[in-house]
């Protein structure tokens, strides 16, 4: 359980299709003071074909922003992203198109990332002219049916010709996915892409894509502020956390055995009936008053200036003085496990937290 | 899986039409009357030319006479007939309107749209040509183009003079507009797709754009008539050619006004007055109908 058990598993693993290592991402926000926003700090994350990563964190962690640098639509201030094992590279035409036809992204919102103005038929023709080598006419219209078909969006007669905006979110979701599904990619990064549909359309949604993802043997990245809904649907869970990922482990470890404060954190904020005696344990709520420590109350940081140490450490309910000045170590949990919490090399009891801290955020 | 809104109908050549006339009672209003324009401007010549008999140049000796049966709206100081006058110089108007207003839209959208779409250095260059372009003074510099050109080139060397001149704020509001469409989701969408940047602009950005460019065109195609008539009244024009600016040009030369002639250059004046109302009309509608919320007020207030 400490840093010596180096992951020895990289030989048996499959290989990555995509690979993101140490990316680094800074967002210049004030040129004259040198200030820059840091979205994203060594990440490293291996997409593996047939298999789903979810990345799970809250709003303004990086996530974005990560998948954006994955699908080089954005680009890293430093580290490289890697597909299968080359540094990829979207500069100019030729490259941006041979990257798309392996590497696809469906973004959050169905309602901003279609055309309003196309009807569905070109917004899917459009992938397989650019990418799918069409022949002719008859081999265009089969295709497009078995596109929609395959999103399960039929008859397709009836959403060939559709607009957008004649179509529920939920429907232009199906669109969107099968428009990137036409490409035939390797990778399928998914950018919060059921957050803005309904409860209900959500599961059907999340059912279709692991479908699709066997069948196809695809490399799925999901990103998600819902860790229940990435356990359900991912093999591993990243838990990202101010631009960092401090948590990441097969879906199941992360969920049932969370290592990092910051996870344990993101469970108690979601129902779960196989996890209850957990919640019931850590609520403190008899005083009626929001206690800063150990309830959530904290501010999402501040990414411009970042907090010192570990960046948790204002919000963390286990926070010690060291915290604040020595950024956390690397620890390996379990073999395929592992977060970046100094509580695992040294782990003391919850109640000696060092209070001052908390209170220096209030 | 089912539609959960009504199937529009199919857009046919019958339904198609329908489509144009816009649900904006303004717009709607301002469109009629520009439509009567153009239809006077297309057949207006021919019907009086040829069936009425009635000629714009030809010198008669029935000198200011005042509307009657043989000539509907009277007739000039030279005996020449108002009517006959007022239809061509419907024609020769509106054509240099347009011609100024195709111009000079034309370069406001590639302006805009290339300065808003790439940025960077692209964007200061083209912004720098724009901001000279505006705080050049517009009437002025016509005027001086068009009093060098001295009518050379007929009326179509000044519209081209104002289409020239006449673009930059339209390339500024189109460039603000491209500048929120790129940040949308479905251009990202498009580039991760591996579309090509003219293609994105062109097929992804500039038809979300067309409300704005029907917009400046209605606004540059009434300001280049006025800036045009404006130029002939001041008989600085081509005052050989027929148009509302000559027909008034030679009216103030030859007193009309004084003589009482009001056949004379009351039509014109009504002409220009009229199809600046109806572009008016025209730029409200589209206002309401891409901004929502004027909508909302005009309905609260009519209830």
């Amino acid at each position: 359980m400490n840093d010596e058990q180096a992951p020895a598993h990289t030989a048996a693993e499959p290989v990555p299709v995509l690979e993101a290592v140490d990316v680094t991402v800074r967002y210049p926000v004030h040129r004259a003071r040198g200030e820059s926003v840091h979205a994203l700090e060594n990440a490293s994350l291996r997409l593996i074909p047939g298999r789903t990563v979810a990345l799970v964190g809250e709003s303004g962690s990086g996530k974005s922003t990560f998948a954006r640098t994955l699908a080089l639509a954005q680009k890293p201030t430093s580290g490289s992203i890697l597909l299968n094992g080359k540094p990829a590279s979207a500069q100019g035409r030729r490259a941006r198109r041979d990257y798309a036809r392996r590497v696809q992204m469906v973004l959050q919102d169905p309602f901003a990332s279609l055309n309003p103005l196309h009807r569905v038929r070109y917004l899917l023709e459009r992938p397989l002219r650019l990418h799918g080598s069409v022949t002719g006419r008859e081999d265009l219209e089969q295709r497009l049916r078995a596109l929609l078909e395959r999103v399960r969006l039929t008859p397709p007669e009836r959403f060939l010709d559709a607009f957008p905006h004649e179509l529920s979110g939920g429907q232009r979701q199906r669109v969107a996915i099968a428009r990137a599904l036409a490409v035939q990619p390797e990778v399928l990064l998914g950018d919060e892409l059921v957050s803005m549909l309904d409860v209900s359309i959500r599961l059907e949604i999340l059912n279709l894509l692991a479908t699709l993802r066997d069948e196809e043997h695809l490399a799925m990245l999901y990103i998600t502020h819902d860790i229940a809904g990435a356990r359900y649907f991912a093999d591993e869970i990243a838990v990202m956390y101010a631009g960092e990922i401090v948590e990441y482990g097969s879906a199941e470890d992360v969920t049932q055995t969370p290592a990092h404060p910051y996870t344990r954190l993101l469970l108690d904020s979601t129902p779960d009936p196989d996890r209850m005696e957990f919640l019931a344990g850590r609520t403190n709520r008899e005083d009626g008053e929001p206690d800063a420590a150990t309830d959530d109350y904290g501010e999402p940081p501040d990414l411009v200036h970042p907090p010192s140490g570990c960046r948790f450490h204002p919000r963390c309910p286990l926070a010690r003085a060291a915290c604040r000045t020595e950024s956390p170590p690397h620890v390996q949990v379990t073999d395929r496990h592992w977060a970046r919490c100094v509580l695992l090399v040294e782990p003391g009891d919850g109640a000696s937290r060092d209070t001052t801290t908390a209170e220096v955020t209030q | 899986m089912t539609l959960t809104a009504a199937p529009p109908a199919r857009l046919t050549w019958r339904t198609a039409p329908r489509r144009l006339i816009p649900a904006n009672r303004k717009a709607r209003v301002g469109l009629a009357i520009i439509a009567v324009y153009v239809l006077v401007a297309a057949v207006g010549p021919w019907i009086v030319q040829s069936l009425m008999g009635l000629s714009p140049t030809e010198i008669t000796g029935a000198v200011l006479q005042p509307p009657s049966a043989a000539h509907p709206l009277g007739t000039t100081q030279d005996g020449t007939d108002v009517l006959a006058q007022l239809v061509v110089g419907t024609r020769t108007s509106l054509l240099v309107g347009v011609l100024a207003a195709v111009v000079s839209t034309t370069l406001s959208v590639a302006v805009g749209l290339i300065g808003g779409y790439y940025g960077g250095a692209v964007d200061s260059v083209l912004g720098a040509l724009t901001n000279v372009f505006l705080v050049l003074p517009g009437l002025p510099l016509v005027i001086i183009l068009a009093g060098y050109l001295r009518g050379r080139g007929g009326p179509f060397a000044v519209a081209l003079v104002i289409g020239l001149t006449g673009w930059a704020w339209g390339a500024r509001s189109k460039r603000v507009q491209t500048l929120s469409l790129r940040n949308r989701d479905f251009v990202l969408g498009a580039r991760l797709l591996g579309e090509s940047n003219p293609r994105i602009m062109l097929v992804e950005v500039l038809p979300n754009l067309l409300p704005v460019i029907s917009a400046t065109l209605m606004l540059s195609l009434v300001t280049s008539i006025l800036a045009v008539s404006g130029l002939d009244f001041l008989g600085i024009g081509d005052i050989n050619t027929v148009s509302w600016g000559t027909m008034l040009y030679f009216a103030q030369q030859r007193q009309a006004m004084v003589s009482g002639a009001w056949w004379w250059f009351v039509p014109p004046g009504i002409a220009i007055t009229v199809l600046g109302a109806a572009a008016g009309l025209v730029n409200f509608g589209i206002d309401e109908l891409t901004n929502p919320r004027l909508r909302g007020a005009r309905r609260k207030g009519a209830q």
